[in-house]
């Protein structure tokens, strides 16, 4: 039974890593949470202030972008398959095409934010004192969930750029491949935030 | 002592550099016994700064804001610091592996890089006392609208608030991790000893309390920087929603401190009644209890802020509710001492202490949890006492527990047994004449977090002040004990308490890899198999 | 104990594109249920679609449909606590 526990030890490292991913999930959705907890007392409280205020949000670069989101959660789904089928190719282009519209999706908000900070509306401009109370507190919360969401895209855009080069290279490949799965655990991680704040954010009109 | 264990085992490097860079869980462990113990000193040392003040009524050494500044230090390194972290880090690092026969935890290297980030929480926190516009003087509740409008330094310290969370959390998901992967073959879950089970449910609620206490951080430093509104009602927001958000984290950290402190003082009962520990799995399920219904009581701290009646009503209610798995331990503890052949050695006399003094704290805590008498001591020197008894008399004295317990099997020697028993009395005996006036105090209208009080307090506050003194010669007794003991102590038997845990079937030091051969669990080698 | 996926379950490129299909769907539905006005429910329709949505990336792109029920029970168990968390905090706010 020692024998055998020796083998838990290798195994236990592919095992092991994805648990420790998916605590390291719950850790980032709860801390997206206290967002979506701040979001709910206001939303309650400022019921209609947020309806006129998300009226200012761009409705179509939102869907868009959620869009974006669902397609390369796809891709970074199949490159994992891609890899157990032992086509490198296929799970390097789909890791790829990942990253490529997840850079897409910056460059959108990269647009979506210069356009309302073009327009004087950020947090501690003039124009955000000035507001209704609700309207404030919604587009403090916009910059902020946004911001964070997209700080995550980084760090996931970072993650899987590793995974592509350790692909390329060989380290990745159908007997091991943890790195790249749990890279694109966080991808679904990030995807899965974002479902929940297009709507709260951008369809409440 | 045999000749390579984990104390004189160098690795690649050597010296100062292979401690630095080792990724032994029990260097690692002994590393944060170090910056906690020292950390821990200087705590300490505030607390004493502030009891000198408080001799008597007046302004005697520092104004109003420096004795601010000094609680509000004094509780950042208590709480993040020292007692948050505390027996997890030290000794659920170097212990838990051992007893779950395992060599090291699930992620070794992550372990290590959970040490540096809490260095740097540590730095910044000092950095926050001298940089900038002086230190924070908020309390360490950090509670808006001050904290996001005062003029001290409270981004730093906030910050480093975040940065030893994170720590927190990474820890608490490397020993989930090596609980469910990493116990030896035939440990199954209810054959897991219970200092083990209680790391596991402290685990969890380091890993899923801690992010929002983070997020609510780190929206104090966007609502200081950014003005973005979340907490200041001028802008829309709600004092009450961050006070909400902090204790969402900060109740369950109590637990965090609590439940692995319960787990040593599970596993020094039974060793020195040399029986076995009475009802183990209404333990091990309390634990997780515990933990679980601590996530639902945090608005006790809020009773008077002007939340509505049903939420005061609830919280009560579960506050009481979450006493019982509590109680349930010491019950527990108790029946096992029933009858038994008990032997009062130093790690059980701190047991003792910590089971007296934690019955006081957890009382007290009681009378605050009733709406009613809430009212009456919040914000009193009562809740000050309240929680000291609690974590410093519960979580201090069960660290002193271990400490004592398996210090012979750290570092191989033994230390002086009879000296202990002298400084156990000075640390008991200082500790509740420091303490126990403050209750009276407290329920007589003396405030916590003033530097000064009306003249008939006096007599209180001095009686304070010299349990204060008499409490610290019994730590400086037990300091220079122990570190003595650890370079010129007599060497020490593998089992000199006859314990039936892993930990004590192994040599004293351990050697790197903890076992030759990882064990198989039998009935013989069961936990607590008198 | 033993906790393997030894038989790792391996999802067809199909597979994965059925399932973004679905999503997609579900992303236009919620678009267009946004023009209609639910009034008090706007939210609650919202949430329900975002729900399953996520109940789909998480059962299929994360694999938790196939992958042993210990995830499954941990990702259930913290999507309870913080809905609980979150009702708490109302008891406040909806009673003040």
């Amino acid at each position: 039974m020692s024998e055998g526990n020796h083998k838990q030890e290798e195994k236990n490292d592919d095992v092991a890593s994805k648990m420790g991913m998916w605590i390291f999930i719950f850790t980032e959705l709860l801390l997206f949470g206290g967002l979506f907890l701040v979001y709910a007392v206001f939303r309650v409280k400022y019921a209609d202030e947020f309806h006129r205020a998300a009226a200012q949000l761009n409705t179509f670069i939102g869907t868009l972008n959620t869009v974006i989101l669902l397609v390369s959660s796809m891709t970074i789904a199949m490159s994992v398959t891609a890899i157990q089928n032992y086509n490198k190719k296929l799970a390097m282009n789909m890791i790829l095409i990942t990253l490529v519209l997840a850079f897409t999706f910056l460059v959108n908000k990269y647009f979506e934010w210069g356009l309302k900070i073009k327009h004087h509306l950020y947090p501690s401009s003039e124009l955000m004192f000035n507001l209704k109370h609700g309207e404030n507190i919604f587009f403090s919360l916009y910059y902020f969930m946004t911001g964070l969401h997209a700080l995550h895209i980084i760090i996931g855009m970072t993650i899987l750029t590793i995974a592509y080069v350790r692909v390329r290279n060989g380290s990745i490949h159908a007997g091991h491949f943890t790195l790249l799965e749990n890279g694109g655990l966080y991808w679904h991680l990030v995807d899965l935030i974002w479902i929940f704040l297009f709507p709260l954010l951008y369809l409440i009109t | 002592m045999p000749e390579i264990n984990y104390l004189s085992d160098t690795g690649k490097h050597k010296g100062i550099m292979s401690w630095l860079t080792s990724t032994d869980h029990k260097r690692i462990g002994l590393m944060y016994l170090y910056a906690i113990l020292f950390f821990f000193l200087i705590g300490g040392s505030l607390g004493a700064l502030m009891r000198l003040e408080l001799m008597q009524p007046g302004q005697q050494y520092y104004s109003a804001q420096t004795y601010n500044a000094l609680f509000t230090v004094h509780g950042i390194i208590m709480i993040f610091i020292v007692v948050i972290p505390g027996l997890s880090v030290v000794f659920g690092n170097f212990f838990l592996p051992i007893m779950i026969g395992a060599k090291d935890v699930a992620f070794p290297k992550l372990n290590l890089l959970s040490f540096y980030i809490y260095l740097t929480g540590c730095a910044l926190a000092v950095a926050s006392q001298f940089a900038g516009n002086g230190p924070p003087d908020t309390g360490w509740t950090f509670y808006a609208p001050y904290s996001t409008q005062t003029a001290t330094n409270v981004v730093m310290a906030v910050f480093a608030a975040f940065v030893l969370g994170f720590s927190s959390i990474l820890t608490g998901l490397n020993f989930i991790v090596t609980i469910h992967r990493l116990r030896a073959p035939g440990m199954k879950w209810f054959k897991m000893p219970l200092f083990p089970w209680s790391i596991y449910a402290t685990a969890w609620i380091q890993v899923l309390a801690t992010p929002i206490v983070g997020i609510t951080l780190l929206m104090v430093i966007a609502e200081r920087v950014l003005k973005i509104g979340f907490f200041d009602p001028a802008l829309g927001g709600d004092p009450i929603l961050y006070q909400h958000l902090f204790w969402i984290y900060s109740h369950p950290a109590v637990y965090i401190m609590i439940l692995p402190a319960m787990g040593v003082i599970t596993e020094i009962i039974p060793t020195f009644c040399q029986k076995k520990i009475y009802g183990y799995r209404a333990i091990a399920i309390s634990s997780l209890a515990i933990a679980g219904v601590g996530y639902l009581v945090w608005g006790h701290h809020m009773f008077t802020s002007g939340m509505s009646t049903t939420a005061q009503w609830f919280f009560s209610l579960l506050t009481f509710i979450v006493a019982v798995p509590s109680a349930v331990k010491v019950f527990n503890w108790i029946s096992t001492m029933y009858k038994a052949s008990i032997d009062v050695k130093p790690p059980f006399l701190f047991a003792l202490g910590f089971i007296f003094l934690f019955m006081i704290g957890g009382l007290t805590g009681l009378v605050q949890g009733a709406l009613a008498t809430n009212i009456q001591v919040h914000d009193t020197a009562f809740v000050v006492a309240h929680f000291h008894y609690i974590i410093f008399g519960g979580m201090g004295f069960a660290f002193f527990a271990a400490i004592h317990y398996w210090f012979p099997k750290m570092y191989g020697k033994m230390y002086n047994i009879r000296l202990a028993n002298i400084y156990w009395v000075f640390i008991f005996v200082g500790f509740n004449l420091l303490y126990f006036p403050q209750f009276i105090l407290g329920l007589q209208g003396v405030p916590r977090r003033y530097y000064d009080y009306l003249p008939q307090f006096q007599t209180g506050e001095v009686i304070s002040g010299i349990g204060a003194l008499i409490l610290g010669i019994g730590i400086y007794m037990m300091i220079y004990n122990l570190f003595r003991s650890s370079k010129k102590g007599a060497p020490a038997i593998g089992n000199p308490w006859n314990g039936k845990t892993l930990e004590w079937s192994i040599p004293s030091p351990p050697p790197t890899e903890n076992f030759e051969e990882i064990p198989v669990m039998t009935e013989q080698n069961e936990p607590y198999n008198y | 104990m033993v906790m393997e996926d030894t038989i790792k379950h391996i999802t067809s490129y199909k597979g994965y594109l059925k399932v973004l299909i679905i999503l997609l769907t579900l992303t236009a539905i919620s678009v267009i249920a946004a023009w209609i006005n639910f009034g008090a429910f706007s939210v609650g329709v919202a949430l329900v679609i975002a729900c399953i949505k996520s109940g789909a990336v998480l059962s299929y792109f994360m694999h938790l449909k196939f992958d042993n029920i210990v995830y499954r029970i941990m990702a259930i168990g913290v999507f309870i606590l913080f809905a609980i968390i979150v009702g708490i905090t109302f008891l406040d706010y909806l009673f003040r």
